[in-house]
């Protein structure tokens, strides 16, 4: 029971200490803005600590911070194979086919009007679709090796990239599409120094909804049939075996992985799209 | 209106596509199948078959194309084929049955309904509470938008299972996932349409002498609209994909997941494939059902539905 007060003393304590560096002088401080999170996450974790224990909750149902910690310590071999197979093999292979597919397709059907009125309506309502659930039917083409995840992944990723580039290539004003004409540049010089450049801030929106979807559409996919190696061929037998603290250690790294993947494309964003309003 | 023949020609040059794909992606079985009935097929063994591909087997054997549009367990049914399935399973069996697409529907859609109102509820209240104190704001926002690009998705299937030996079966487990995957879009939206009222907006109430509350339901109550129906939108459909996938592998009994699987294991290409046009279908009625509620409300709120 002591651990339990503990654990609500903690909690008072972050909250208080966070209050206090909200409200006070140095709040709009960069160093600021980062530690509160950071503050309030570190009080999560110590209190879900504290309360495991003090509770004597099963770690078949929830494993404490510091059993995970030693998994991802321990098994480090294990998880670093896994995550080869699943997020550079099945994750990125896919994301990257189905990126340069949407980004192909975006640019032939911009050339016709006719085309454009009629794949952005579609492909909208195909990025709404469960097409996670064409997971079992893509292991069964293409095995169980690494190339369905990446069949399953482009497919996912395709269509909200293809959306929002296609959107992206219409955002020119008439004004700039003059100036270029009055330059003498036809439709490949149009496209390279206005149009596509033009379009990054709406392609970096589809590719940042896209790598999300690339982690959750590799993981998925393995529930159905994977070699003996990978985040969701670990994440069902570690469960099978009540192994849940290697299941979280799986999902502190899927987690991980997903930030990076998303703050790298954030990173390249802003080195790209300097000059639009929302980075300056 | 005048985007609706482009939209049907892309849609015709999927299914044309689609039509094509059938011929080859079958090709192998159709042809072991004609052999064990007697027909005459070009290379005579299975194994000298494999050497070639679909579409080489097609071109020696055009008499055994008609045979893959009527396969009974295809890699690739064709489109008539599931179309047939989704019928059957949706009109001509009693709603009450085991194989009915309608009655595996409420059994996805009603934790997803459940979930979403939930999700939203508590969304719509953390981002006002977001809104009106900095250290939530300060402590919980950058949580919430890092949650997102999370996977979570990949694990509602442990959820179910966690929650089940704990006890809690039937809509609720399900719910929680679709809970969890409306929640954070809800948040992100919600918070971004209270903070859209601009500084001109907010003196002029400042000078009407309105209170907190009077600020919050006459002006960013109501300027937050455009962007909840957004989040909505999008929230929707992923409380969907979510309950879906957490049918897939827990060895459910009823729902589109557990058709699509069983579908899977069982050999029967069709019932999986009539599953998955039925949850689309399902995902674009619901998608369809907020974008008409948005236009109507925008409407009536003399907003312009974009």
């Amino acid at each position: 029971m002591i651990l339990v007060a503990i654990a609500c003393v903690v909690w008072a304590l972050g909250w208080w200490i966070n209050v206090r560096l909200a409200n006070g002088a140095m709040s709009d401080r960069m160093l600021v803005k980062v530690l509160i999170p950071l503050i309030f996450g570190a009080t999560i974790l110590v209190v879900w600590e504290l309360m495991v224990r003090g509770f004597e909750v099963n770690p078949v149902i929830l494993p404490a911070p510091s059993s995970v910690m030693s998994r991802l310590s321990g098994e480090g071999a294990i998880l670093w194979a896994d995550f080869r197979q699943t997020i550079l093999k099945g994750a990125l292979s896919g994301y990257l086919i189905g990126a340069a597919a949407a980004l192909v397709v975006a640019v032939i059907a911009d050339r016709s009007d006719f085309l454009t009125r009629g794949i952005l309506p579609v492909g909208s309502f195909m990025a709404a679709l469960p097409i996670v659930g064409t997971a079992p039917i893509f292991v069964k083409w293409l095995g169980s090796d690494w190339e369905s995840k990446a069949a399953v992944v482009a497919v996912m990723v395709f269509f909200p990239i293809l959306v929002n580039t296609v959107a992206g290539l219409k955002d020119t004003t008439g004004m700039q599409r003059d100036l270029m004409r009055t330059y003498g540049a036809g439709y490949w010089p149009t496209l390279f120094k206005l149009r596509l450049p033009a379009a990054m801030p709406f392609m970096f929106n589809g590719l940042k909804i896209g790598t999300t979807l690339a982690l959750i559409g590799a993981i998925v996919a393995e529930f159905f049939g994977s070699p003996t190696v990978g985040m969701g061929f670990r994440i069902s037998t570690s469960f099978g075996q009540l192994a849940l603290d290697m299941v979280w250690a799986e999902i502190v790294i899927a987690a991980v992985a997903g930030s990076a993947l998303y703050g790298l494309m954030t990173l390249t964003e802003k080195r790209v799209t300097f000059w639009h309003p929302s980075q300056r | 209106m005048k985007s609706v023949v482009p939209v049907l020609t892309v849609i015709a040059a999927i299914i044309g596509f689609w039509l094509l794909a059938v011929i080859p992606m079958n090709m192998h079985l159709v042809a072991d199948q004609a052999q064990r009935d007697g027909a005459v097929v070009m290379p005579d063994t299975p194994i000298a078959r494999q050497n070639f591909g679909g579409v080489t087997l097609a071109l020696k054997n055009p008499h055994l194309i008609p045979l893959t549009y009527n396969f009974k367990r295809p890699r690739l049914p064709a489109p008539q084929q599931v179309a047939v399935e989704m019928y059957d399973t949706i009109f001509d069996k009693k709603i009450t049955s085991k194989r009915s697409l309608v009655y595996h529907g409420w059994v996805t859609l009603a934790p997803t309904l459940l979930g979403f109102a939930i999700g939203t509820g508590l969304g719509i209240l953390l981002a006002v509470g977001i809104v009106y104190s900095r250290v939530m704001d300060r402590s919980v926002m950058p949580w919430a938008i890092v949650s997102q690009t999370i996977p979570i998705l990949a694990l509602a299937p442990m959820v179910i299972v966690v929650l089940g030996s704990m006890g809690v079966q039937g809509l609720f487990p399900k719910s929680i996932i679709a809970a969890y995957l409306s929640f954070f879009p809800v948040v992100v939206g919600m918070v971004k349409g209270l903070r859209s009222p601009d500084a001109m907006q907010l003196d002029l109430l400042r000078t009407y002498n309105a209170s907190k509350s009077q600020g919050f339901w006459s002006l960013r109550l109501p300027a937050s609209t455009p962007y909840l129906f957004a989040s909505l939108k999008i929230g929707i459909s992923a409380s969907l994909v979510g309950t879906i996938v957490a049918e897939l592998p827990t060895g459910a009994r009823a729902g589109f997941g557990a058709r699509m699987l069983v579908g899977d294991q069982y050999g029967q290409p069709l019932v999986s494939w009539a599953a998955l046009f039925a949850a689309a279908l399902t995902a674009a009625a619901l998608v369809g059902l907020f974008g008409v509620i948005e236009r109507i409300t925008l409407r009536r709120m003399g907003m312009q539905a974009t």
